[in-house]
């Protein structure tokens, strides 16, 4: 039973999210490319997707922590790491790039798999072939200081 | 003002599952680490990270039904283009620990600094990428 406790948030979290990805009009590359064209035909919808998430989350994060420990687990399970590294900066420098590149990130880069999309499906092969990378030593040693 | 409803309205529910995340489980909802840990993860590890995966793709299959499109219409980038910009995704994640919604949600929320600086550098070479793109190789790659 202790499965079904650890995976029955993350499943309907699941849901949720990428349901929201959708309403939100994040499943078009389109609309992301759109946003991303700041200094053209700029299309803000992202910038109201990220208002509602962090306006929702950061007023229930509060509440959450207060609470002292999740439901179905023994602690939280936040970031540790505080320090801003190289890795940190490259890394989302790289992403950026990567994201404008393609109008998608992870999240939405799963999602849309389901249009059968060629885009999204190079898209989720390469970026699983880039986390693996970046997960082997070669990945971990990178742009850490001695 | 109904064109700005529905980005809310997605936003909000995103809002939502990232605090049911922590709420039930205490995890960031952070798709690039759940996604990547999942390739390495072991025994009890992996079986909530499957969980948001199958949960994602059943929530998208919910969004065309209610409504709402998924890549209706293509964009103008070749596929060797987005297997150079999948790698920089997954890569550039990865050694950052993280995403739009792990940095750019979840940590925001926290107000760390960490997801702060990464948030901002991302947008910024977003917005260098498609700016490139569109004056020197008129829009297409």
């Amino acid at each position: 039973m202790k499965a079904v406790h650890f995976c029955i948030g993350p499943f309907f979290g699941g849901i949720i999210f990428s349901f929201g990805l959708g309403v939100g009009g994040m499943t078009e590359a389109k609309n992301i490319i759109g946003f991303l064209n700041f200094l053209g035909d700029w299309k803000p919808d992202l910038i109201f997707v990220m208002v509602g998430a962090l306006l929702v989350n950061s007023i229930l994060y509060k509440l959450i922590i207060k609470r002292g420990k999740p439901l179905f687990e023994g602690q939280f399970s936040l970031p540790t790491i505080k320090n801003l590294d190289l890795r940190l900066i490259i890394g989302s420098l790289m992403f950026g790039l990567g994201w404008g590149i393609t109008g998608l990130c992870p999240g939405p880069g799963i999602v849309t798999l389901i249009s059968g999309s060629s885009h999204s499906i190079v898209f989720v092969a390469t970026m699983a072939v880039g986390m693996l990378i970046g997960r082997s030593d070669f990945g971990q040693k990178l742009f850490l200081k001695k | 003002m109904t064109q700005f409803l529905y980005p809310i309205l997605g936003g909000v529910l995103i809002g939502l599952s990232a605090a049911g995340m922590l709420w039930s489980n205490g995890k960031v909802l952070g798709v690039s680490g759940i996604v990547g840990g999942a390739l390495r993860a072991k025994s009890w590890d992996l079986f909530w990270r499957i969980a948001f995966i199958l949960g994602m793709i059943v929530g998208a299959l919910l969004i065309q039904p209610s409504g709402f499109s998924v890549m209706s219409e293509s964009v103008d980038r070749s596929l060797v283009g987005v297997a150079v910009g999948g790698l920089l995704v997954g890569f550039g994640t990865t050694i950052s620990n993280g995403c739009t919604s792990g940095h750019g949600i979840c940590g925001i929320s926290r107000l760390s600094p960490r997801s702060i600086v990464a948030t901002s550098c991302f947008i910024a070479t977003g917005i260098l990428a498609v700016t490139f793109i569109n004056i020197f190789f008129g829009g297409k790659l």
